[in-house]
């Protein structure tokens, strides 16, 4: 390996280490753009490494840093990107992994069971949470389904020439004409979990909820959490184990047990992502530290763009709720649906809605 | 004036791929020629995103008129599939073709099919026509619409700029077009695609570079009123918009205040114009109540 590869390649390591998924295929992007460039200009190589090792926004202060890090003088410096970058959760919360989840939880009776899942997970043992974690990574929503613009053959809908025409030539004459119809596919659920302080007791229990999602329906699920920032974590959610999908989850999430500003966040989501045609499911238990006024605007803008808003609040299950607190009152307009989600039957019933929305 | 036809091997240099584009009154800056340049150079396709209004489509156009190329565009939506952005089969045709036949008393079947299944009967759509049309520009506009089964097939399309046609055979490009592909970010788009291409997130241009863009592209504007539909256009992106507005937006409300005789920004006349700025009543109201067209 020449000088100048080997640079590049310690140069993608370091942008490796901070989060950029700058791999081997485009390093080699890099040295083969770096030919037809001047490499003693520095300008040169900070467009062609950020043209060819970086693939999203997020990408870009990142890259800015490692390039200053690294090229400045400081080859060390990817090591500081690193923590700078991917801040780890302070509690331990979320952070178990899954042999050592099955060692805790005892195996439980039918009617254990059954008390279990009304009982709200905030006030449960570590063995009890345990148990109706394992029981929620079980569960599977039969997610409802839209028409696609895909076709199927069928014996009723529109002509299909394709295949008709090819029987023809096979039989020699048209004998009949054959049809095609719609295929369908599940509908999209985005899913927004609050991850602030007023939500912690219930967090991790959404974020299990939204990683059977995620694996019942890869394609038609994104999650998000929500609090000071907004974070997109369904590729984290996408492992298989429950457990080491929720620490890589918890790993990206940096407002862990912080405040809300729902408004923002979800003008944040409405900005740069979208869901129209989706179901949005929003679970948080309305705490807004901003403005309402805003939160009512954005959820109006959610309401108009999604197939169906339907807010998860934990506090719904008790007795007596009533949406008092101001998010929650400027929120209310434009709800379809407000369920409970304390307890494994809450988010039993929440799935069985998912397949009738 | 005459301009003699330009192959992207002339091209030495990003900075002289700045100066053709400005020739055409796209204004580049230093990242966005070194992408063009790298694309067409390495062949690569050029994957541009950013927010609506900043000029992504506009480059493909521009780079297509440069290169004296067809532009071929593919505008992306759910549900695209291959009948729509590859080819198709003119089935009426070929429909019609067989009756003749029959009516003829052709009843050879290997002979009947190796007719209908001919060049002819085939329709090329926005892909075919690209690897078929040399040399060619491809715009592949809003990726972040179609659904992941088309990205699948846009990057074998991209990854070797060849097409099978099972009743056919294999098209291949003698030199791959020049490929742009854009995406307003609604959606992640794979990144098994981005990583076959060159990737450039674009931004709102600076203040200078906006006023330049007016005047280049509007002759009749007076430089009093660029710069402050420029200053103005900065406020707006700084307030917190639904959509803020992109240079195209500028360049529309621009062209509605010239139309009206405007000289310069006259709060009366940007008020009744700023429909071609902003999209949403929310934001038109939100830009009324803080006095943001005020300039000073």
């Amino acid at each position: 390996m020449d000088e100048l590869a080997a640079t590049m390649t310690g140069f993608a390591r370091t942008l490796r280490a901070a989060g950029v998924a700058a791999d081997h295929e485009r390093t080699r992007n890099l040295l083969l753009a770096l030919d037809h460039l001047d490499v003693a200009d520095p300008a040169r190589v900070y467009w062609a490494g950020r043209l060819t090792l970086c693939a999203a926004p997020d990408d870009l202060p990142r890259y800015d840093r490692c390039f200053a890090a690294y090229f400045g003088g400081l080859r060390a410096a990817g090591r500081t990107a690193d923590k700078v970058v991917t801040r780890h959760v302070a509690a331990g919360e979320a952070r178990e992994d899954g042999e050592q989840e099955d060692a805790d939880a005892a195996p439980g009776t039918a009617s254990r069971t059954e008390i279990l899942r009304h009982r709200d997970v905030a006030g449960m043992t570590e063995a009890e949470r345990a148990e109706v974690h394992r029981m929620l990574a079980m569960l599977r929503d039969r997610r409802a389904r839209r028409r696609s613009r895909r076709y199927r053959p069928a014996h009723r809908g529109v002509l299909d020439p394709r295949r008709t025409i090819r029987e023809a030539l096979r039989k020699g004459e048209v004998a009949r004409l054959r049809r095609k119809t719609h295929t369908t596919r599940p509908r999209e659920v985005v899913l927004l979990v609050d991850v602030s302080g007023s939500m912690s007791p219930y967090a991790e229990t959404l974020l299990r909820y939204a990683h059977a999602l995620v694996r019942g329906e890869p394609r038609a699920t994104r999650v998000y959490s929500i609090g000071t920032r907004l974070t997109h974590v369904t590729a984290e959610l996408r492992h298989r184990d429950p457990g080491t999908a929720l620490n890589a989850a918890s790993r990206v999430i940096p407002d862990w047990s912080g405040g809300t500003r729902l408004g923002e966040e979800l003008r944040s989501f409405l900005k740069n992502h979208d869901a129209r045609g989706a179901i949005v499911v929003l679970a948080s238990d309305g705490w807004e530290r901003g403005d309402p006024a805003l939160l009512g605007a954005q959820m109006a803008r959610l309401a108009r763009q999604a197939y169906r808003v339907i807010w998860v609040n934990p506090h719904k299950g008790y007795e007596g709720y009533e949406p008092l607190t101001g998010g929650m009152r400027a929120a209310l307009p434009y709800i379809d649906d407000l369920v409970a989600g304390h307890s494994l039957a809450a988010f039993e019933a929440l799935s069985e809605r998912l397949g009738h929305a | 004036m005459l301009r003699r036809t330009i192959r992207a091997a002339d091209i030495e240099s990003p900075e002289k791929l700045i100066e053709l584009l400005d020739r055409y009154s796209y204004l580049a800056d230093e990242g966005l020629a070194t992408a063009a340049f790298l694309a067409l150079r390495m062949g690569r396709p050029l994957f541009l995103e950013g927010e609506a209004g900043v000029g992504k489509t506009e480059l493909a156009k521009t780079l297509a008129e440069l290169l004296k190329a067809p532009l071929i565009r593919l505008q992306c939506y759910e549900g695209l599939d291959a009948a729509q952005a590859l080819y198709d089969w003119d089935f009426a045709r070929q429909l019609l073709h067989l009756k003749a036949a029959e009516a003829a008393g052709v009843t050879d079947v290997a002979r009947l099919e190796s007719e209908i299944y001919d060049r002819r009967f085939l329709i090329a759509r926005p892909l075919l026509k690209a690897v078929e049309t040399q040399p060619s520009v491809l715009l592949v506009d809003e990726i972040d619409r179609a659904d992941d089964e088309f990205e699948a097939f846009l990057l074998e399309v991209l990854s070797d700029f060849t097409i099978s046609i099972p009743e056919l055979g294999t098209i291949k490009a003698a030199t791959p077009p020049v490929v742009v592909v854009t995406s307003n970010r609604t959606r992640e788009v794979h990144d098994a695609l981005k990583r076959r291409c060159l990737y450039h997130w674009l931004e709102h241009p600076g203040f200078d570079r906006e006023v330049a863009i007016l005047l280049r592209r509007l002759p009749s504007c007076t430089e009093t009123l660029a710069v402050q539909v420029a200053g103005a256009a900065e406020r707006l992106r700084a307030a917190e918009l639904i959509k803020p507005p992109g240079v195209a937006e500028t360049l529309d409300w621009t062209e509605a205040l010239l139309t009206l005789g405007a000289r310069e920004l006259d709060p009366g006349l940007a008020a009744a114009t700023l429909g071609a700025a902003l999209k949403y009543r929310e934001d038109v109201e939100a830009v009324l109540a803080n006095g943001l067209l005020r300039h000073g």
